[in-house]
């Protein structure tokens, strides 16, 4: 769907232009086909994370935004959260059940922000060891129990 | 759209107009008034009706209309309130007139009607990022960009709910398409803004997306919650059949399709007269669980006795005789001994000897017995059910043998107790093989001995019915064989009746005692 692409490449071109703080494309490791991401993300100053260096790999079906992109943490650093997994997989509604297709890649990535920042205690989920030698590669095909927001 | 939304379900408004009359879901729910009846069937105070699919939507459409009287509500939302109240007409008239109503409304994830008027000019409070596209709305003649397409449109050609939230139509169209057939979603999409949960309605649906196939899937979804949710509705289970029943009260009663399938309205399965649905489901999943089960319907082969020939099934008749010319050893198919002595009086084929078990279970561990009593009745629950497949080969075998007969100067009329020889053979395995779930979960007492004698009984009699049946009938015995043949079907069915009825006095006396939990 030719529109489609235009919207990623209209995303591109905002996120390119005028970054939110502490975001960044990497726009040499995005395809050319628009069909895989990766941004860099850095933790907030004055949370558990601040002036640490993460990498998030968007991958974008055909049917995105009606579907939602594929987003893993990956790279030598997965935060320790409590709804990281250590094989970069992250439990967020908006990453599946509560995805609209108005949220966009700045939205998902600022939403990231804001759930690493609020984190009170580093810590991976409590089924991380299990989750992660069970689980499919793509975590859409996980059916997710969404731990307590709030943390 | 929002003008359009009375149109779904409303007799009186305009339907011919152009953009909807190829809109099936609309038409059948104006054409509800001529729709044709269907049958109803009743038995004491109980009763039930055959719904096609068309029926079905009528019945819906009906529901609708009936509270709608009441509440004059648009028909687009009184459906998702009455969904909201899983059909329960009552229950919705009750909160919709004893609680606060506003409340209803956004539990059941509608803008309530009241505030319609500022809504569009405001949007809710779940909104956060559409505030621009919103108040752009309002300005009017402006432009105005999709929030998911990034495009600019004229006004007029944004739409959304009563939300206010707006995006293009060819936005809304993918994301209803990707809703409907991606996800198999009908009547929980909600609006495409983020974080708002207000659902889409059904005109929406209808006005919005144009592919057929697209509406027959929506159609068939919202129909299917329809159903589903509805206490008084069961889909008829067998495979591609697309009615449902409607009964006048739930219960675990016996119901049968214009498809000839008979079922149990409580839970499903086909009719299982004597065992309840609750022993059933229990029984059903531990035959999904165990692996010996599996193992034994796999390997639906057996070895002959004798020969050791390997034996395939092909018939319904558990009087085996081994094909190998040098062989012919006469066997009994459930217990591989031989078939003389089933032939007469005694048939010992039904029952778990509990002398033998506790022998059984002198000599090996527990667990072991308790496998093998499981065996005993798993193998011949299987061995009925395997014998009721054959049952469409047996009728079409015995149609032919009623054709040629009529050939032999007999009347129609004289042939006919060949078929009902049939339908008795087949009631009867359906009984008997649920006989044998019954008995799996029962201990035993005084009333349970009376009920394996009665079992015996009448496994000994279709048995027997089953070799009548399968033998070669030809027009010369034909005289000798009727009269056998009637008489034991009158018999089998007699015998079933027995067994039925004491099974039956035994649920009101309250009779039957149940193995422990641990089955
Ligand atoms: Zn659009
Ligand atoms: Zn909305
Ligand atoms: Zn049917
Ligand atoms: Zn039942």
């Amino acid at each position: 769907m030719a529109s489609m692409e235009k919207r990623l490449q209209k995303e591109l071109q905002a996120l390119l232009r005028d970054p939110p703080l502490g975001v960044t494309v990497d726009s040499d490791k995005t395809s050319r086909s628009l069909s895989e991401w990766t941004v860099d993300l850095e933790g907030a100053p004055g949370t558990l994370y601040q002036g640490e260096k993460f990498q998030l790999a968007f991958k974008f079906g055909p049917r995105y935004p009606f579907e939602s992109p594929q987003v893993i943490f990956t790279g030598s650093n997965i935060p320790v959260h409590p709804h990281v997994y250590s094989n970069g997989h992250i439990c967020l509604s908006i990453l599946t059940d509560d995805w609209s297709p108005a949220l966009s890649v700045q939205s998902v990535c600022l939403s990231i922000v804001s759930m690493l920042s609020s984190c009170k205690e580093k810590k991976r989920p409590p089924d991380n060891s299990i989750y992660v030698k069970t689980c499919s590669k793509n975590p859409k095909n996980t059916k997710w129990w969404y731990h307590d927001d709030t943390v | 759209m929002d003008s359009e939304e009375d149109m779904l379900y409303d007799e009186e408004s305009d339907h011919g107009s152009s953009d909807n009359e190829d809109d099936d879901f609309v038409d059948m729910g104006i054409e509800s008034e001529q729709g044709s009846a269907s049958q109803e069937t009743t038995i004491d105070d109980f009763s039930y009706e055959v719904l096609s699919p068309e029926l079905i939507v009528q019945h819906m459409v009906d529901c609708i209309k009936e509270v709608n009287t009441v509440v004059q509500l648009p028909a687009t939302t009184t459906r998702i309130l009455l969904s909201h109240f899983r059909w329960d007409k009552e229950k919705l008239m009750e909160r919709y007139y004893d609680g606060d109503q506003d409340q209803l409304f956004s539990e059941a994830h509608v803008v309530s009607p009241g505030r319609k008027m500022s809504a569009s000019f405001k949007p809710s409070s779940s909104s956060r990022k559409n505030t621009r596209s919103a108040a752009a709305a309002a300005a009017s003649a402006e432009n105005i960009e999709c929030e998911i397409c990034t495009l600019t449109y004229p006004q007029g050609m944004m739409t959304g709910l009563e939300c206010g939230h707006r995006f293009c139509t060819a936005c809304w169209t993918e994301y209803l398409t990707t809703k409907i057939i991606d996800e198999g979603m009908g009547q929980t999409i909600s609006c495409a803004a983020h974080g708002c949960d207000i659902l889409v309605d059904d005109a929406t649906v209808m006005s919005l997306v144009k592919d057929s196939k697209v509406r027959l899937k929506y159609q068939h979804l919202i129909t299917n919650s329809f159903v589903e949710c509805n206490r008084q509705l069961r889909w008829c289970p067998a495979p591609d059949c697309g009615r449902a029943v409607k009964v006048n009260y739930p219960d675990a009663r016996p119901v049968t399709c214009q498809c000839g399938h008979t079922f149990c309205f409580s839970c499903g399965e086909t009719w299982h007269d004597p065992v309840k649905c609750k022993w059933l489901r229990r029984w059903i999943k531990k035959c999904d669980d165990d692996s010996e089960t599996s193992n034994w319907i796999a390997a639906n082969t057996k070895e002959c006795p004798k020969c050791h020939v390997t034996i395939e099934k092909d018939g319904g008749c558990n009087h085996m005789v081994c094909k190998n010319q040098s062989c012919k050893a006469d066997f009994c198919w459930v217990c591989l001994g031989p078939w003389e002595p089933h032939g007469t009086s005694w048939y010992n084929c039904n029952r778990f000897d509990e002398d033998e078990a506790k022998k059984a279970r002198d000599s090996q561990e527990k667990s072991r017995s308790a496998l093998q009593r499981y065996l005993f009745y798993c193998n011949r629950y299987m061995n009925h059910m395997q014998s009721l497949k054959f049952e469409h080969k047996l009728y079409s075998m015995v149609r032919q043998k009623m054709e040629e007969m009529q050939q032999h100067n007999m009347s129609w009329i004289e042939v006919q107790f060949l078929k009902k020889a049939v339908d008795i053979l087949c009631l009867c395995r359906q009984t008997l093989m649920f006989t044998y779930v019954f008995a799996f979960y029962l201990k035993r007492n005084n009333q349970s001995i009376i009920f394996e004698d009665n079992q015996k009984d009448l496994e000994n009699a279709t048995e027997q019915l089953s070799e009548y049946l399968e033998r070669d009938i030809t027009s010369d015995i034909i005289v000798d064989v009727k009269q056998k043949v009637q008489d034991k079907t009158r018999y089998c069915e007699s015998r079933c009746k027995v067994l039925l009825d004491h099974v039956h006095e035994g649920y009101e006396k309250d009779l039957w005692e149940y193995q422990d939990e641990k089955y």
